[in-house]
């Protein structure tokens, strides 16, 4: 019934229904900015973790953008994320946080 | 609404499959060359990133073997089958992977001929072919040779990799593996000294005896402190290498009697020989005329479209990519720029800003990682990249059993996680 309604109709949720197949992501999942996509080579598909890698989709924003701070400062036992965090801008960590904040 | 009737509907609501839709609202068509780290990267980020993009993907290959962690092969701790990825996951959103080979691009009139006989018209084109060997660049070493003294530099379908490993496991306690060292640039600068010490890695367990022999066209290379301390720690006299300065650019193979031949004519003669000669950028580039003087591809470094024929954004092993390596992070971190530099100029808008990236592990042992890590940024005139002041760097140097051992770790973790980036 609904899909006779969607498709016969058009409308709102006509368009709903192409834009799922034509792989538009609902709003709660954003697809990650170009400057948060470096932040998935280690850091797990849409930033979920990969095994001892944590997860950066759904933290709190302030706790990331305090280990962020750590990071760059040198202040926070790292391996590597003190060497990342200390190339980008105050901009763009704001929108990387951001984006990884949003994600459920 | 009868049983009937829904499935009608359902397989109507099918029909207007990703592409077809796309095609039928008269989408820009990306057509994507190469299914590696860069052109997977890129298919995936324009579906994910684009929706209103048409992506196709041409590769050969049914399914991608990665160069990184072939070395773990090499040494015994992983299985071909572990490296090895394919293509359902682009599929399932919304790229039509076209399995055949791209033999020529016309980048006027925007189409690409396939061996199959088919040609493919594109809006925009990224091509990441990655690379060509230089057969004839070190005298003796063809085709031929290589099936005898495996490069087991580009992937393809692994044959190349079993086969050193299969040398590697016939070869006795006591023989020598000798490995022919290239001068830069060439893919994956840590890679030959990675392959070092993993191939120590397996000796050491289970033909103590032998030793490693590595003759190189250079007199530095890739974290080359922290793979010495690391081979000093674990491999103490198993492995010796030679410089550019002490004669150990090889210039001529003899595959059949087992002989690396250098510059000033020592002939060592090794009982598994390990190539990786002189490299270029795929024959693709060549034959469309996009490479320059030294082989590979200038590029705009904020486009990476190619000098020689905007409207094809070049990426991966097969550009020159300023102070960046060719590394596989490189190459997908590039590839979206290059998708989203390719989609801001079919919109008429302005072309993204964002630094590029790259997070390199190399294993010295099975519990033992080393990294470096790149930050870097282009001009704004698209013609210089340059790495950002006071990041990035290597591993720090020292007795630090615990971040070695947890860069071992995270490197696996990596791999787990940039894959599923690319192929999930």
């Amino acid at each position: 019934m609904g899909w006779q309604r969607a498709i016969r109709g058009g409308g709102l949720a006509g368009a709903a229904v192409l834009a799922a197949l034509a792989g538009a992501a609902p709003a709660r999942s954003q697809p990650a900015p170009l400057v948060a996509q470096g932040c998935l080579g280690c850091h797990g598909p849409g930033g979920a973790g990969s095994g001892s890698v944590p997860g950066l989709a759904g933290r709190d924003r302030a706790e990331l953008a305090a280990a962020m701070a750590a990071f760059r400062a040198n202040e926070r036992p790292a391996t590597i994320m003190n060497r990342i965090a200390r190339g980008y801008t105050e901009a763009e960590t704001a929108a990387a946080l951001d984006h990884f904040a949003r994600r459920p | 609404m009868t049983a009937l009737r829904r499935r009608a509907l359902l397989s109507a609501a099918a029909a207007l499959s990703v592409p077809a839709l796309a095609r039928a609202q008269g989408a820009a068509r990306l057509l994507v060359i190469g299914g590696g780290f860069g052109g997977a990267s890129a298919a995936g980020f324009a579906r994910r990133n684009h929706p209103w993009l048409d992506v196709a993907l041409v590769e050969p290959q049914p399914r991608f073997v990665t160069c990184p962690y072939a070395n773990l092969v090499l040494a015994g701790e992983r299985r071909m089958e572990e490296i090895t990825h394919g293509y359902d996951g682009l599929r399932a959103r919304g790229v039509r992977v076209i399995q055949d080979r791209a033999e020529e691009i016309d980048p006027v009139a925007r189409r690409v001929r396939l061996r199959g006989g088919e040609t493919l018209s594109y809006d925009r084109l990224i091509l990441s072919p990655g690379i060509a060997i230089r057969f004839g660049a070190l005298e003796g070493y063809d085709e031929a040779a290589s099936r005898v003294m495996p490069h087991a530099w580009i992937a393809g379908d692994g044959a190349q990799t079993r086969l050193l490993r299969r040398q590697l496991e016939a070869m006795p306690d006591g023989g020598v593996v000798g490995l022919a060292i290239p001068a830069n640039p060439f893919r994956c600068p840590p890679g030959p000294y990675e392959r070092i010490s993993l191939i120590a890695h397996y000796l050491k367990r289970h033909k103590p005896r032998s030793k490693i022999l590595a003759l190189d066209a250079k007199d530095a290379f890739s974290k080359q402190a922290l793979f010495q301390d690391g081979w000093n720690a674990l491999y103490p006299g198993m492995i010796e290498w030679v410089p550019l300065a002490d004669d150990g650019r090889v210039v001529r193979v003899d595959a059949r009697e087992g002989v690396l031949e250098t510059e000033f004519g020592t002939r060592h003669r090794v009982d598994v020989g390990n190539v990786i000669p002189p490299q270029s950028a795929a024959r693709i580039a060549v034959a469309s005329g996009l490479t320059d003087a030294t082989g590979w591809v200038p590029v705009d470094t904020r486009t990476f479209e190619a000098r020689a024929a905007p409207g094809v954004h070049v990426v991966g092993d097969a550009n020159i990519p300023g102070p960046m390596p060719k590394s596989g992070f490189v190459a997908s971190s590039t590839a979206k720029q290059a998708v989203a530099s390719a989609a801001a100029l079919l919109r008429g808008e302005a072309v993204p800003e964002a630094p590029y990236f790259n997070t390199c592990y190399s294993h010295v042992g099975a519990d033992y990682g080393i990294s470096v890590v790149n930050v870097f940024r282009p001009n704004a005139e698209g013609t210089a990249i340059a790495e950002v002041p006071n990041s990035g760097g290597v591993s720090p140097r020292g007795d630090l059993p615990e971040q070695r051992r947890l860069e071992a770790r995270y490197a696996d973790d990596w791999y787990a996680s940039i894959t599923a980036d690319l192929f999930g």
